[in-house]
């Protein structure tokens, strides 16, 4: 991988940047050129919220190899208040106590580090609220 | 349009088949279309593929596999759609034939996943999703359809029993499939002890990793009714996307992708749900099987795992459900797969499914659901007798 592809990544995953619809008012995570519920092409750009609640999780017991130092580990999609869904690692937590219903918090965490490349890269993810 | 007839089928066993290449496996499964459909040529051809790059370095799969079938200047085009490529090759044949363009397409799908290490599967199957957004935090293709399953027991109450027992009717059909990766019976403790992939999903929830090729000969009835050989007709097909990544969707205990494509394949053939007779359906894992059962309208939402436990989809059953054994028993890969449902359908329907899995049910109509990702892709075919 080149770096590239990483720092482009940095306004969604180090900033929580999405994209606000000026015409419909439609969050988009991440950002796009042209609005799915409207086509309208202007946006603002507008930070998550950092609270949410799981909607659907699971633990992946046979993991990617970048992922197996820390296997088993939770998967979720949660919703954020805002209404934007997204998918993310739940941790700082027993993976058997993870819930529907759960409220979460985003961190800035290290996600993986690329094989080849070498590159750590960084990210949300998702953390019990009462952490 | 032209009326457009499935004229005849070839199929290479499915499997880990260390002694064939991509590119004997795709021509072996050509050769046994073309004598089976007593065709004398074809006007072009339709490579159905997900990832001849990952998984074996080669891709411009046209030119080679045209050049190994020994036909020079052929049109060959090679089309993608993850998983769901087989059907997609299904699809513009038929386009290709209906519109005049051309008499005889060869529609044809192939993948050879045994020849990279599993890691390098997984990586080449995640591929399908979305990247930068699911894959890259640790999702897993049975991790997705975990994701699925756990929403879907949520909010329906579907049980373990009900998984298991999806694949347990698959195994059942697939024993008696000379061509299945798996043609034995396993029970439900089988499932339920099997080791743990992405909770709920267990290893025997999960469509295995396989090499396989399969290919069937569209042509105009007119021109079927001339080879004298059996043929049924194609005369619905749908195709829909849906978006890439499963948390962007409203609902996702539901295939909405499968549920537009078969509103489009039903509205094109004038025939509902209630006019089919059997199915092959994508089931990927066993929870797909419940959730596409319910997006085709043939069960109410949350009600289809129910129906798998009292057999209303085993062979014997009031709906049959992957005679064939499924991607469970009979395996995926995964280019191959929508190309190999379509192969089942046609058995079928002309009376030639193997070692007593023939339908005693005289069927009429059959349907194949072929989906890509985690939904993110869809292709509805439907089928008749002459
Ligand atoms: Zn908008």
């Amino acid at each position: 991988m080149y770096s590239a592809r990483d720092w482009r990544e940095y306004p969604r995953r180090y900033r929580l940047e999405a994209g606000k619809c000026k015409k419909c008012g439609k969050i988009l995570f991440p950002a796009r050129l042209i609005c799915p519920k409207c086509g309208a092409r202007e946006f603002e750009t507008e930070m998550l919220p950092d609270t949410g609640k799981v909607l659907t999780f699971t633990v992946i017991r046979t993991a990617p190899s970048q992922f197996t130092d820390i296997a088993p580990y939770a998967i979720a999609i949660a919703e954020l208040t805002n209404g934007v869904k997204l998918t993310a690692q739940l941790v700082d937590c027993d993976v058997n106590t993870v819930k529907v219903g759960m409220e979460v918090r985003i961190e800035f965490r290290r996600v993986q580090t690329d094989a080849y490349s070498g590159i750590l890269s960084y990210g949300y993810k998702f953390v019990p609220k009462w952490y | 349009m032209r009326d457009v007839a499935v004229v005849g089928v070839g199929m290479t066993k499915f499997g880990e088949i260390w002694d064939k290449s991509l590119r004997d496996l795709y021509v072996e499964a050509a050769l046994g279309a073309i004598e089976n459909s007593g065709v004398d040529h074809i006007d072009s051809m339709i490579v159905g593929c997900m990832s001849g790059g990952l998984f074996v370095g080669q891709e411009h799969l046209g030119s080679m596999l045209a050049d190994y079938l020994g036909i020079k200047n052929l049109p060959a085009s090679r089309v993608e759609s993850a998983c769901a490529s087989g059907g997609l090759a299904f699809r513009h044949a038929l386009i290709e034939v209906a519109s005049g363009m051309s008499d005889i397409v060869m529609a044809s799908g192939v993948e050879k996943m045994n020849d990279i290490s599993g890691d390098g599967a997984t990586y080449a199957l995640a591929t399908a999703a979305d990247q930068e957004y699911e894959v890259f935090h640790g999702a897993t293709f049975p991790g997705l359809y975990a994701l699925m399953a756990v929403a879907h027991i949520e909010k329906y109450g579907t049980t373990r029993d009900m998984l298991a027992a999806v694949a347990v009717k698959n195994h059942d059909n697939g024993a008696l499939n000379p061509n299945a990766q798996y043609p034995f019976k396993i029970t439900m403790d089988t499932v339920k002890s099997s080791v743990m992939i992405a909770d709920p999903l267990r290893i025997l929830d999960c469509s295995p990793i396989t090499d396989g090729a399969a290919a069937v000969i569209l042509t105009t009835v007119d021109i079927a009714k001339k080879l004298g050989k059996p043929y049924v007709k194609i005369t619905g097909s749908g195709h829909a996307t849906d978006t890439i990544a499963l948390h962007s969707r409203d609902d996702m205990t539901t295939i909405a992708s499968a549920t537009v494509a078969a509103d489009k394949a039903f509205k094109m053939a004038g025939k509902t749900i209630k006019d089919v007779d059997f199915a092959e359906v994508h089931d990927c894992f066993t929870i797909a099987e419940i959730m596409v059962m319910e997006s085709l309208g043939l069960y109410a939402p949350g009600k289809a795992g129910e129906a798998v436990l009292k057999g209303e989809t085993a062979l014997d059953g009031k709906f049959p459900i992957n005679t064939s054994g499924g991607l469970k028993s009979k395996g995926h890969p995964v280019g191959a797969t929508g190309v190999a449902q379509i192969v089942e359908i046609y058995k079928q329907l002309t009376g030639q499914a193997e070692n007593g899995r023939q339908l005693k049910s005289n069927p009429k109509v059959g349907l194949a659901q072929n989906m890509g990702g985690s939904g993110g892709s869809s292709l509805v075919h439907i089928l008749e007798v002459a």
